[in-house]
């Protein structure tokens, strides 16, 4: 199509366009044959096509629910890197915090897409959703947990005041030798 | 925290142990020194024979240095001790030369060509007396020469070979003063001259091969003597009488002696007043001062007097100098404004002078004090004579052909107090000609340095690249730099000479002799004291120039009055000078600043007044509001007594001018005189920065440092130990610390340390304090370090109440709410002698800190404070040695990386000033004794910038071949994707 617009326009006075692409009637100059109708077409599918996309739906559910799950599984791997990683701050444990937080915190904000193939008017995602946010944020608990051992979480004491400057003194004194 | 912490320990790891190593091509890129003698003395030329021509001297420095004639640099130098003054200096056969110090109790020999010590001895006698050293040419035909020295009461014959004592004899049985020794040509025996208690003139006759006394006259002037003894020829001696108006030439040959009085009215017709006798040594002549001129006199050979010349405003004359075949010569210096007259006349021949030339220069170096005198023989055979002087403001010249050939500024031997400034702010279109002018070379340096880095460069190219860095022209500039490293050092000297050096390359930016520091009828000996900022324009004063006040004193009594001059920082003008009639015992800079920025200043006089600078209603406003929160301390080591005062109200009418403030005795700590003795005090710098209040150990656990600018630390001995080293047993010596507040004054802190003894050395810094004493049960000297901790914040650990700021730790404190402190001390052996101690300071206080000690040895050593941490113990656990505790060991390590002087010495170190840079990692070093050394430290490594050395041109090439192998690898891509496409 392109090539025969260019083409045309640099000169030539008509052309032919064998291809038609279009279905709906209304956009064809020229009528249907005789005994095809688009409509029939369409209605004698509708008893398949509803046992299809009820079998759709279950799958679509039980598909969502395994999406669900499956931060179970990094749960449990994330475990046991942190369990290698060592309660020392290096540049191994902290790439490891870092990334467990980052995954479940990235998860939670594509909560949606992660289930925009699932959508579906009967399938009920409510569940798996609050499923994976749970699973979810165990592994952000996990993480901050993680942080919290490595020493880098403010709970201490010691964190608030390390940067206070020194009280001023009321009185001023000088002196001694001269 | 923890981050930081981590941080930290990056930053210590980095750190650790090597932080000062120096690579040899690193010297002079941030360091520079300066070598400086003093003010001179005597002096000795040694131009006889060929070689390097050279001016030998003495000075107040106790420093004995061989001169280059032609440049004034330094052949050698010999530093004396401090209690090992110079009385006489002279050259014995050719090649030593022969010091006499200590009052005349060392004569040393040195090696003219290089400074070498040859001999010493030391020369006993009973009683101090003047020293005097005389030097032969030779005793006849007799080739073992001897050198005479008369000190101590005693006239010793020194063999000028080994320095043995060749014989002995005592002269001070009499109570005569002995003050000349004469040494007839070719002749055996030598005249001891002297004036005893009655004023009788003695003369002894010594044989000089064995020191037998040939014989002994004395005889009584009636009239009484004043004034020293002049010897204008070998066999007269002239002096003035005691009323100073008869001039007494006495012979005394073969011991024979003769008075013989002239009135000096008859010399000078209508003089009624009192003359001085010059102790300048003429030949055949004697000079008096009248007034402000000078009286030469003639002694003839038979006794009589005939007055030469009179010669107007003499500043200085010369000794006579023998050259030729027998003639002498001597110099005189007359000064009028800008422009110095200098006559070298024939002694022979009043009539005929040899030169006579004015010379101009520079109006800042005062009066002429001493005048040498020199000859040599120019090309067309006749002579010319060169002359050394010695200024006022304690500077050196040479005078040569009507011009001064070289000076050199020896009042930066004796700094007494320095301050810094700040540069000015560079002006938008300055310096952009500079740099676009220095860019090419900025980038061929870099090229240079990038074939040296790749190890392409020829041993040229390494000496080009070390030629641009050191002569960096961004060091010297005369602008504020973003690094805060180019300041100008602001130093005062013992001349009243105030100089301005450069901290780039230590060039004297400015200097000043100031007018305040002048002799005048009320102030008979001004002295400079302290040196303060008086100015330090901020925001809103931006325009104007910083400024510094001078403090001085007309006397060395408590009631001479003070001096104070104000003087430009930048231009080093005098702004100017006031003299009030109130003296001066304390200067306190106060924490407050008027509107134009300049710091209020409280001078407390000896009456305890305090006076209030400046001058301004404003000021009294500022002070005002303050008024009762002002308190001071005074320190009477006499009396051992420690006095708090505090500031409360205006003087009473009578002295009052409105900026006079009584002040009322608080409190005092009286010291037990017949068990202590305060021999040191301490206290924090007052511009000293601290970033937290927090200290937090390894297992997270706060401790809260007590840090108070009110606090002195103080030491005391027991009396007997009081002396030096060895002079008391460990049983008797005890050593006590003191901590008080200086408001209320509560003592803190005392601790003893049985069996030790001072000097003691002290550094105050945040919450700590670091002391150096010897432990005489150890032999050994040992340092302390004494942390305090304020144990009434110690509550504070709410975690809620600290983030939502419900705490009050940074509330305004008072001393009045006596908080519980708990102190951490420990000891450790230290090897070296100490001079004096200081701390690097920086500009957030967050950079860890080092101990700056100027040891015995005049080098600066920097110790980590994580060496004298009370907190070492001798096997920290894990967390502790992660928080950098280092193991604890006995004895503090002195690491030969550690000197921040390299392998230079600071001659005669007596100071150790830190000043922060505007960088926080990097702080300033200044030492100064009689040699300056400047440096630039950074205790934790630049971990804020990167290091000078830093290959821009390297970076800037990898940066371009990484783009071009983009580039190419882009081009690559996209034809093989063609490729692919066609296929």
């Amino acid at each position: 199509m392109d090539k025969g617009k260019a083409v045309m326009s640099m000169g030539r006075r008509w052309a032919v366009d064998f291809t038609d692409n279009s279905t709906s009637p209304s956009s064809r100059d020229v009528p249907d044959p005789l005994g095809f109708t688009r409509t029939s077409q369409d209605q004698d599918d509708s008893t398949l096509s509803r046992e299809k996309k009820n079998a759709e739906a279950n799958w679509k559910s039980q598909k969502a629910w395994e999406v669900a799950q499956a931060p179970f599984k990094n749960l449990m791997m994330m475990g046991f890197m942190m369990w290698m990683a060592g309660s020392t701050v290096h540049l191994f444990s902290i790439g490891i915090t870092v990334s467990a937080l980052w995954q479940p915190v990235s998860a939670l904000q594509g909560v949606g897409k992660v289930f925009e193939p699932y959508k579906d008017s009967k399938v009920d995602l409510l569940g798996p959703k609050l499923v994976f946010i749970a699973l979810n944020l165990v592994g952000l608990g996990l993480g901050v947990w993680k942080l919290n051992t490595l020493g880098l979480l403010p709970t201490h004491a010691s964190d608030w005041v390390s940067s206070l400057p020194p009280a001023q003194e009321v009185e001023y004194s000088g002196g001694g030798f001269l | 925290m923890e981050i930081r912490a981590f941080l930290l320990c990056i930053i210590l790891f980095c750190s650790s142990y090597t932080t000062l190593a120096l690579y040899e091509d690193q010297v002079g890129l941030m360091d520079w020194h300066q070598q400086y003698i003093g003010k001179v003395k005597k002096a000795v030329f040694q131009t006889q024979k060929a070689g390097r021509k050279g001016v030998v001297v003495s000075t107040e420095e106790n420093a004995i240095a061989a001169l280059d004639l032609r440049h004034g640099e330094i052949f050698w130098r010999q530093l004396l001790g401090v209690n090992d003054a110079i009385d006489e200096i002279d050259i014995a056969l050719g090649k030593y030369v022969v010091t006499l110090s200590t009052g005349g109790s060392v004569l040393r020999a040195w090696n003219l060509p290089d400074g070498q010590m040859v001999w010493e001895s030391l020369l006993l006698g009973s009683k101090p007396s003047r020293s005097l050293l005389l030097t032969p040419t030779h005793f006849g035909a007799d080739k073992d020469n001897v050198i005479l020295v008369y000190g101590n009461g005693c006239l010793h014959a020194v063999s000028t070979i080994d320095g043995d004592i060749l014989w002995k004899k005592d002269l001070a049985q009499n109570g005569i003063d002995v003050q000349h020794l004469v040494h007839h040509e070719e002749s055996d025996t030598i005249y001891a001259l002297g004036i005893g208690d009655t004023s009788q003139f003695e003369a002894y006759v010594i044989n000089v091969r064995n020191g037998e006394l040939l014989k002994h006259s004395s005889m009584v002037f009636p009239g009484g003597f004043s004034g020293d003894l002049s010897l204008p020829t070998s066999d007269k001696a002239v002096v003035l009488d005691s009323s100073g108006s008869i001039l007494v030439s006495i012979s005394f040959v073969g011991g024979e002696i003769n008075f013989q009085e002239d009135q000096i009215s008859d010399l000078l017709q209508g003089y009624s007043g009192a003359a001085v006798l010059l102790p300048s040594k003429l030949a055949g002549m004697v000079a008096v001062k009248i007034d402000r001129s000078l009286l030469f006199v003639e002694v003839k050979a038979e006794g009589t007097v005939e007055v030469v010349d009179t010669v107007p405003h003499v500043e200085a004359v010369s000794d006579s100098l023998s050259f030729a075949e027998g003639q002498t010569a001597f110099g005189l210096i007359q000064q009028d404004g800008g422009k110095i007259q200098l006559t070298v006349k024939s002694s022979n021949d009043w009539k005929s002078h040899f030169l006579k030339e004015r010379i101009e220069f520079d109006q800042q170096r005062g009066l002429v004090l001493k005048v040498f005198i020199n000859n040599y023989v120019r090309t067309d055979r006749t002579y010319g004579f060169r002359a050394l002087i010695v200024m006022e403001d304690h500077s050196l010249l040479l005078l040569q052909q009507g011009a001064v050939v070289w000076n050199r500024e020896d009042a930066l031997a004796s700094i007494i107090d320095v301050t810094t400034s700040e540069l000015p702010v560079q002006k938008d279109g300055v310096s952009v000609a500079k740099v676009e002018h220095n860019l090419f070379e900025w980038l061929k340096g870099h090229l240079l340095k990038l074939k040296a880095t790749l190890m392409l460069a020829t041993p040229d190219d390494v000496a080009a690249v070390q030629r641009i860095r050191l002569q960096s022209a961004e060091k010297s500039k005369m602008t504020r730099d973003h690094n805060g490293f180019r300041k100008l050092l602001i130093v005062l000297t013992r001349a009243g000479k105030l100089f301005a050096l450069h901290t780039g390359d230590g060039r004297i930016v400015w200097s000043r002799l100031l007018n305040a520091f002048c002799k005048s009828g009320t102030c008979e000996s001004p002295r400079g004291l302290k040196l303060y900022q008086w100015q330090v324009p901020h925001h809103h004063a931006l325009d104007e120039n910083p400024s510094v006040l001078v403090v001085g004193t007309c006397g060395y009594k408590s009631d001479a009055s003070v001096i104070l001059s104000f003087v430009d920082a930048y231009k080093g003008e005098e702004l100017n000078y006031l003299a009030p009639a109130h003296s001066i015992m304390q200067v306190i800079p106060l924490p407050f600043t008027d509107s134009t920025e300049q710091r209020l200043h409280l001078i407390i006089d000896a009456e305890g007044y305090g006076h209030l600078y400046p001058r301004t209603p404003e000021a009294v406003d500022i002070f005002q509001k303050e008024l009762g929160n002002i308190y001071w301390y005074s320190v009477d080591v006499n009396n051992n007594l420690l006095k708090g005062h505090v500031v409360k109200k205006n003087c009473k009418v009578e002295i009052a001018d409105g900026y006079c403030y009584e002040s009322s005795d608080l409190w005092s700590v009286v010291f037990p005189s017949d068990s202590e003795k305060i021999i040191a005090t301490s206290t924090r710098k007052l511009s000293e920065v601290v970033h937290t209040q927090a200290k937090v150990n390894a297992d997270q656990d706060v401790l809260y440092k007590y840090i108070s600018k009110n606090l002195l630390f103080l030491a005391t001995v027991t009396p007997k130990a009081v002396g030096d080293i060895g002079s008391v047993t460990p049983e008797d010596s005890w050593l006590f610390i003191y901590l008080v507040d200086t408001i209320t004054g509560r003592v803190l802190l005392r601790m003893s340390h049985h069996g030790c003894q001072g000097p003691v050395h002290a550094v105050f810094s945040e919450n700590w304090i670091v002391y150096h004493y010897f432990n005489l049960r150890a032999h050994r000297y040992e340092m302390s370090v004494v942390e305090i901790y304020d144990q009434s914040r110690a509550d504070n650990k709410d975690v809620l109440k600290l983030v939502l700021g419900k705490h009050n730790l940074s509330a305004p404190v008072s001393s009045y709410s006596r908080p519980e402190i708990m102190t951490k001390s420990q000891s450790y052996f230290f090897t070296h002698s100490v001079k004096t101690v200081a701390v690097t300071s920086t500009a957030k206080g967050i950079t860890s800190k080092q101990l700056l000690i100027g040891t015995i040895g005049d080098q600066v050593l920097a110790l980590d404070k994580r060496f004298l941490d009370p907190r070492r113990t001798v096997n920290p656990t894990q967390a502790e040695k992660e928080e950098g505790i280092i193991p604890l060991t006995d004895t503090l390590p002195i690491m030969p990386q550690a000197y921040v002087t390299h392998a230079l010495k600071v001659e005669g170190l007596r100071s150790i000033i830190t000043i922060p840079a505007k960088l926080e990692s990097t702080t300033l070093v200044f030492a100064h004794g009689v040699d300056l050394f400047f440096t630039r430290l950074a205790p934790s490594k630049t971990y804020d910038s990167l290091t000078d050395d830093f290959n821009y041109a390297l970076l800037l090439l990898t940066i371009v071949a990484l783009v071009i192998a983009i580039f190419v690898t882009w081009i690559w891509s996209e034809r093989k994707d063609l490729q692919e496409k066609w296929r």
